[in-house]
């Protein structure tokens, strides 16, 4: 331990820490259940949520190869599973309608809720906050570890809707009323986007408490990382933005059980008679408003992709500092950009509603408020190539995966612009090109950007090194195969493929388009399994990774002070915070670095005590 | 627990995490009734007989009772801390006890009107008004309920031996009591007196 905490010059303090962490170890005959189930250590509850969402990763992108599947091959059995399934899903191994619009609406609300989500802020906060502030913990451990659990429940209640009569929710993962407004599978899924959204919510809190509360002593809101200061305003939308939606399932859910009539419009008649048990006319105490839903849900999960975005804005700025070995390019502004995009988040939610019924005027206001948040984003943008332009840029896997997280964002950003015009809108809404902008965005954005943030942090988070080489063979593939399935639903969008719909074969005019889904789902099926390098590599780098060190990229923020495998605790040494965290190439240091933990009278033998390779 | 790092310091803000965390869990209630009191504005907009009518079923004067009778709960609430803070048991437990009374006393009439209403055929189903107003109600109930647990569990605790002292998170729940009370002083005009 002594040779570990580097703070030679007072020998008293050494022994302390010692004497400290054998009491530590003393204390420390935690039960199983305690330290790997329902642990309380913000580390562990990341990995439970990084664990977690890469369970849910591999279900709902199996759901999405089943789509592919029926989009490039209609009626042929699905290989492999296809002869597995019940007849109420799939006849003769092929998938039906009813399971089709299943799927898209599982595949969505998994990747949503169950994924990104928790991994950009269940993961990466819980990993990132109390390291990089120097802290020893969350402001509240315990309603952290319920935070985690409630996704769990979630996402089993939401998926036990497969087995309930008439299934599980397919009215998409927008899940509007009135298709929503009945079943147990819809009720199902209101109860779990409840449960996930508390488990958000009880996350957003702790994070801006801990982040307001726990800094390392000397660290001013302006010395955070930029990770840091994302994950803060993200936090600042979960705590503001999720009980609105939760207030629209609760609604919705009083619909769904009663029949109340408020989303559920007066005499509505349904083809089958069957949404409503009278056949009609559920409306005698007065009109529901379908559209009231739309906007309650879309003021939450307008705002929701940013929660998704934001994290990874973040983390993707802290790796490009440190892989291009520079400050990060107009630092402030990059804070600022980051709120400005959180504000106007909140006011731009009805450009998803264009086609809903809504006053031109109004749709205007929206239109314009939208094209405004490309000025924030692209401040961002040019900053990042700012950091990067001229720096002595090294192509880590990390680095790598965080140069394709931009230049897949720019493409949907560009393609929403598309869509936020609202006389274009009209004609592109609910086609392939939304489809092919959420998944810009979404995988191109946001998952490679997480890619870049799990391995950047594996090293702390596991102490082993992932393999390398099995890294960069992972983001090649994924990015080459990503590029080859999305893009060419650009051109399918705006030939008129519309989305969610079980055999566009149907129609004369998407009988051409046939050939070009084929070949998106070829790439989507190697997409889909290139994933498994990254799980194989984050397994067996687990056991067989080289053993990592205390700071193996040569950052300077402060969980690289920490031992390269922290324990409870996390810290070592105390930290007191002398400097920003993007000092890169300073000249105090005769390194090309200078982290933020170290005494400016001591840079020279304090650095060299941590310098990389000792543990 | 590594006592000897000075990493767990003074809370940077100066206010205790808890009470940072129930602030903040506060703004986010005030979202989730928002979300509510939106979708009341727009339904009784456009249904404006039926909510009239509906508003005109609903027993004020029962209302009107329990709101003082939160107020009350509210004031005492207030006292108990103080009490705490100041050391004197017997006056925290009657304070605290009273408002517990209170939150019973509350559920008991909210219960007489919901069955009320039932047995007069009114469920939520009956229209978008009663849909909304069960549902305001209700969940108003449960935060009342969610808050009368960690009352009732002070109040014992402060009967064993060991006592109880934390007025600090005395007041943290206090937060959220005014909240729940003022979450009604909302729903009181919104729900029964506009018909
Ligand atoms: C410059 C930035 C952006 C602009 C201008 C923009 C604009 C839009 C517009 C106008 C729509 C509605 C299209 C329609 O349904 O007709 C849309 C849909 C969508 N956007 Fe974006 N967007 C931007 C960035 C993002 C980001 C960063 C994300 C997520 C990380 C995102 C996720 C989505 C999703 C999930 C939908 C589809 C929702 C659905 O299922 O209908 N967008 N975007
Ligand atoms: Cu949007």
């Amino acid at each position: 331990m002594a040779a570990v905490a580097t703070t030679q010059h007072d020998h008293a303090h050494v022994a302390t820490h010692d004497a400290a962490h054998a009491h530590d170890h003393a204390h420390h005959s935690v039960s199983f259940i305690r330290k790997y189930i329902f642990s309380t250590d913000h580390k562990t509850i990341a990995k439970q949520f990084l664990s977690t969402s890469m369970f849910f990763l591999l279900v709902g992108g199996a759901f999405a190869l089943f789509i592919r599947w029926q989009l490039a091959y209609p009626g042929e059995p699905i290989p492999l599973v296809g002869k597995w399934l019940p007849d109420t899903l799939v006849s003769n191994g092929a998938v039906q309608p009813g399971f089709y619009t299943q799927l898209v609406t599982m595949h969505a609300t998994i990747m949503i809720f169950f994924v990104i989500i928790p991994m950009a802020t269940g993961a990466f906060a819980n990993f990132c906050i109390p390291l990089m502030i120097g802290t020893d913990d969350m402001a509240m451990p315990t309603v952290n570890m319920v935070s985690f659990w409630l996704v769990p429940i979630a996402g089993l209640t939401i998926m036990s809707g497969f087995f309930v009569e008439g299934g599980t929710a397919a009215a998409g993962w927008t899940n509007y009323p009135p298709l929503s407004a009945s079943g147990t599978g819809h009720t199902l899924w209101v109860i779990g986007v409840f449960l996930v959204g508390f488990s958000s919510i009880l996350g957003g809190m702790n994070y801006l408490a801990t982040t307001l509360n726990k800094r390392a002593k000397g660290m001013r809101m302006f010395d955070m990382p930029l990770t840091v200061w994302a994950l803060f305003i993200t936090s600042i939308l979960q705590v503001l933005g999720t009980p609105v939606l939760a207030s629209a399932v609760s609604l919705l859910f009083v619909d769904q059980v009663f029949h109340a009539g408020i989303f559920i419009p007066e005499n509505l008649l349904t083809s089958t008679g069957g949404l409503f048990p009278n056949g009609a006319n559920v409306g005698a105490g007065g009109g529901g408003q379908p559209v009231l839903f739309q906007h309650l849900f879309w003021f939450y999960s307008h705002p929701a992709v940013y929660i998704m975005i934001l994290p990874i804005m973040g983390v993707v700025s802290d790796i490009l500092a440190t892989f291009a070995r520079k400050a990060i390019f107009g630092y402030k502004a990059m804070v600022f950009a980051l709120m400005a995009i959180a504000f106007l988040g909140f006011v731009v939610w009805g450009h998803h509603m264009f086609l809903s019924g809504m006053s031109p005027l109004l749709g205007t206001t929206f239109m314009l408020s939208t094209i405004v948040i490309a000025v924030p984003s692209s401040i961002k943008i040019f900053n990042w190539l700012g950091t990067i332009w001229k720096g002595n840029i090294h192509f880590a896997t990390p680095n790598l995966n965080a140069l394709g997280f931009i230049s897949t964002f720019v493409c949907g950003g560009l393609s929403g612009i598309f869509m936020a015009i609202g006389p274009i809108d009209v004609y592109i809404h609910d086609t392939y090109f939304i489809v092919a902008h959420i998944h810009y965005v979404l995988f191109g954005g946001a998952l490679f950007g997480i890619f870049a943030g799990v391995y950047y942090w594996y090293p702390k988070m596991f102490g082993k090194m992932y393999n390398e080489t099995l890294g960069k063979f992972h983001f090649f593939l994924t990015f080459i195969t990503f590029n080859l399935c999305f893009f060419p639903m650009h051109m399918i969008g705006v030939g008129g493929h519309m989305r969610r719909i079980h055999d566009p074969y149907v129609y004369e005019f998407l009988k051409p388009f046939q050939p070009i889904n084929q070949f998106i789902t070829i790439f989507a099926i190697l997409m889909g399994f290139s994933q498994l390098i990254l799980i194989f590599n984050l397994l067996w780098s687990l056991k067989f990774g080289r053993t990592a060190p205390r700071n193996p990229w040569r950052a300077n923020s402060l969980e690289w002070a920490a031992p390269a495998h922290p324990g409870h605790g996390n810290f070592d040494r105390d930290i007191t915070v002398y400097r920003g965290p993007y000092e890169f190439a300073s000249p105090q240091s005769k390194r090309d670095y200078l982290p933020q933990w170290i005494r400016p009278a001591h840079v020279d033998a304090e650095q060299e005590a941590t310098v990389v390779g000792k543990h | 627990m590594s006592s000897a790092l000075s990493l767990a310091h003074e809370p940077v803000t100066g206010i205790r995490h808890g009470k940072l965390g129930m602030w903040i869990f506060l703004a986010s209630e005030v979202m989730f009734f928002s979300g509510f009191f939106t979708a009341f504005i727009i339904l009784r907009n456009t249904n404006l007989p039926v909510f009239a009518h509906g508003a005109s079923e609903l027993n004020w004067p029962l209302a009107a009772l329990n709101t003082v009778n939160l107020i009350v709960s509210s004031l005492t609430m207030a006292m108990a801390i103080l009490s705490l803070e100041h050391g004197n048991k017997s006056r925290f437990q009657l304070y605290m006890g009273i408002t517990f009374l209170c939150a019973c006393g509350f559920l008991v009439i909210k219960y007489i009107e919901y069955t009320a209403k039932f047995s007069h055929g009114i469920y939520p189903g009956t229209s978008s008004f009663f849909g909304m107003y069960f549902t305001m109600t209700g969940f108003h109930a449960i935060h009342v309920i969610g808050g009368m647990i960690p009352i009732g569990w002070m109040l014992a605790k402060s009967f064993t031996k060991r006592g109880y002292q934390d007025w600090e998170r005395v007041e943290i729940l206090g937060l959220y009591w005014h909240f729940v009370d003022l979450v009604w002083i909302f729903l009181f005009p919104v729900l029964y007196l506009i018909f």
